[in-house]
């Protein structure tokens, strides 16, 4: 039960007008939007570091193989979004990530 | 003793030993763990000696890993007959103390049996869930069995009521058949729904989550809007059973049964439920209370999308469906969630020809980046489909705020309300005052010399212009402005024109909403 008695009215504007409501914890805890980062690699699926092809500093162009990341059964070969330079590897082989850990930062060329 | 005494002497010793289901260990354990038994959870719903039992002799025939040795009383599922409260169901319950329940394919035809027949002589099908899932021994015998079901379960859809009630561990394939039924029961500390349980969840992602936490009965009823009634007991559960049997016809064919009218207990004068503040929240289920029969609501989904209320009454004795946005929740706003949940009960009232009367007091919907992306869209857009589609009697009271593409969806005339009224009170407009002056009056704003005078002016002039229901009455938008002490006779004069209202629709195999 959304106990409304025992929640605090709180002002929530909708359209330039405010009204005193109470706040739901869905509504609480939602997802703050972030701009991506160009070059970011981040897992797209929580699972395990299988192999990592590149090392740092290393450059890479669009689309090469950067490491093996194996989640729900298959590996899935991850490739460098942007041209660039491979800037800081934050995982190793074997690491267990969560979905939407940052994998790899490639910087792009200008 | 003649053959025959011998022989009823024979067949009370099979049912006698068959109803022993698991045996007294299995069962002390299903006690321990605060549960029913199967067979006592059907006789503590359903009438005194109504249940007529089906199937007890049936046995599995897999001969694999050692089925072939074990005789499984009833194959671990009780199916069959009674009334609650007079009106006949069929019902069938997982006995968990029979090899945990689970599920092989002479179990699932046993379930089957039963939904053919609830479907063929068109009454309610109830199924009481406790089962540790497929029964792994008999491999795609048990898949077959779950997907024999889920077809039934549509083909019911519509046509027949159909309730689960989650009375133990109900996971992976199990689920569905519930999530295809119109109305779940989960009961707290004893319901579990997950498609994957936290075992799988923690080898494949490493995440460790408690059984309760990942699918309990709070988190079906509060989080995932799964579940539609939450209860403390199963004896709670079995009463709102009862209630929502007593609310509900029979079939498509038929309506509710009514019973005689009686006035509203909480005799609060409307318009002082509503603040005269337009900015301070009320909770609009004490409106839906001043004006149902005896002051009986009986919410659906009552802890999870809360900035909508849906859920029965009667009025005049007839059973109507509430929908009813919240100012106490998010202000009454539109999201996802509280589409899908309105669309989902519009649609119930719909196919069960129960009246549809809804409440609106809404200032728009919920502006954020996580809305868009998850497609409050297309959400959104099953709530237009629903109510155009309904073709029930739909008479809608405009309260207070009525904004926007909020003002559309909320069984607006133009998706075929049958009766609008609006409260004085009603403000009917694009958008609230501020939103509005802001942008007509942005240039007079900008270049007055006091922006915020000329703002607060502008605004007084938006209200005074369009805050009100005149302007959507002089269009017929809405058919009259009532007092709001006269909102229960308008809707039951209303309910009462409507008793055969037809309206066709073009004919067609079925429509494209918004799934």
């Amino acid at each position: 039960m959304e106990n409304t008695e025992e929640k605090e009215l709180v002002p929530f504007v909708i359209l330039a007008r405010y009204y005193n409501t109470t706040l739901t914890d869905k509504f609480k805890h939602r997802k703050f939007w972030v701009n991506p980062v160009k070059g970011e690699v981040k897992s797209f699926l929580p699972g395990t570091v299988d192999k990592i092809f590149v090392i740092e500093g290393q450059e890479v162009k669009k689309g090469d193989v950067l490491l093996i990341h194996e989640a729900m059964k298959m590996k899935n070969r991850i490739l460098s979004p942007v041209d660039g330079v491979v800037k800081k590897i934050d995982v190793a082989e074997g690491d267990k990530i969560k979905k939407d850990t940052l994998m790899v930062y490639i910087e792009p060329n200008k | 003793m003649s053959s025959i005494t011998s022989k009823i002497l024979d067949l009370n010793e099979k049912i006698e030993q068959l109803h022993k289901g698991g045996g007294e260990a299995a069962i002390s354990k299903q006690e321990a763990s605060g549960k029913l038994t199967a067979r006592n959870r059907i006789l503590a719903l359903l009438d005194e000696n109504s249940f007529h039992e089906y199937d007890l002799f049936v046995q599995h025939d897999s001969h694999d890993f050692g089925m072939e040795k074990k005789k499984l009383p009833g194959d671990g599922v009780i199916t069959g007959t009674g009334t609650i409260s007079g009106q006949p169901v069929c019902i069938y319950a997982q006995d968990f103390t029979v090899a945990g329940g689970s599920l092989g394919l002479a179990h699932a035809r046993k379930i089957t049996k039963i939904m053919d027949h609830a479907l063929k002589l068109r009454m309610p099908i109830i199924g009481i869930n406790d089962s540790g899932g497929a029964r792994i021994q008999e491999g795609v015998g048990a898949l077959a069995g779950y997907g024999e079901i889920f077809y039934r379960n549509t083909i019911a859809s519509g046509v027949i009521p159909q309730i689960s009630v989650i009375l133990g561990p109900c996971a992976g394939g199990a689920v569905y058949s519930p999530a295809l039924t119109d109305f779940v029961f989960v009961v707290d500390q004893i319901s579990k729904m997950f498609i994957t349980g936290p075992n799988v969840i923690k080898t494949v992602l490493g995440e460790e989550i408690s059984q309760e936490d990942l699918g309990g009965a709070k988190v079906q009823a509060q989080t995932t809007g799964n579940a539609h009634f939450f209860a403390k007991s199963e004896f709670e559960c079995f009463q709102q059973i009862k209630n929502l049997i007593s609310l509900i016809p029979a079939s498509n064919t038929e309506k509710a049964k009514d019973i005689p009218s009686s006035e509203p207990k909480q005799q609060t004068p409307l318009e002082s439920i509503i603040p005269s503040d337009p900015h301070q929240p009320y909770d609009v289920r004490e409106i839906i209370r001043s004006i149902a029969d005896n002051s009986d609501f009986f919410e659906v989904q009552e802890m999870w999308a809360a900035n909508i209320v849906i859920g029965f009454g009667r009025m005049g004795g007839k059973t109507v469906g509430f929908v009813a946005n919240q100012p106490m929740v998010l202000a009454g706003v539109l999201d996802i969630d509280s589409a899908c949940k309105a669309a989902r009960f519009i649609r119930y009232c719909d196919s069960f020809n129960i009246p549809i009367v809804t409440l609106e007091d809404m200032p728009g919907y919920l502006p954020g980046v996580d809305q868009e992306h998850a497609g409050v869209i297309r959400h959104g857009a099953k709530m237009l489909y629903a109510y155009s589609e309904a073709t029930v009697p739909k008479i809608t009271v405009i309260l207070r705020k009525a904004y926007g593409g909020g003002y559309i969806a909320m069984n607006s005339r133009h998706l075929g309300a049958d009766f609008v009224f609006a409260w004085p009170t009603a403000e009917i407009a694009v958008m609230g005052p501020e939103g509005a002056a802001n942008i007509i009056f942005a240039k007079e704003i900008k270049e007055a010399e006091d922006p915020q005078a000329m703002r607060e002016q502008k605004v007084q002039e938006y209200i005074d212009k369009f805050a009100n229901p005149y302007v959507a009455a002089s269009k017929g938008f809405i058919d009259t402005v009532i007092n709001p002490g006269e909102t229960r006779s308008y809707i039951l004069h209303a309910l009462a024109l409507s008793d055969n209202k037809e309206e066709m629709r073009p004919a067609k195999k079925h429509g494209l909403p918004p799934f």
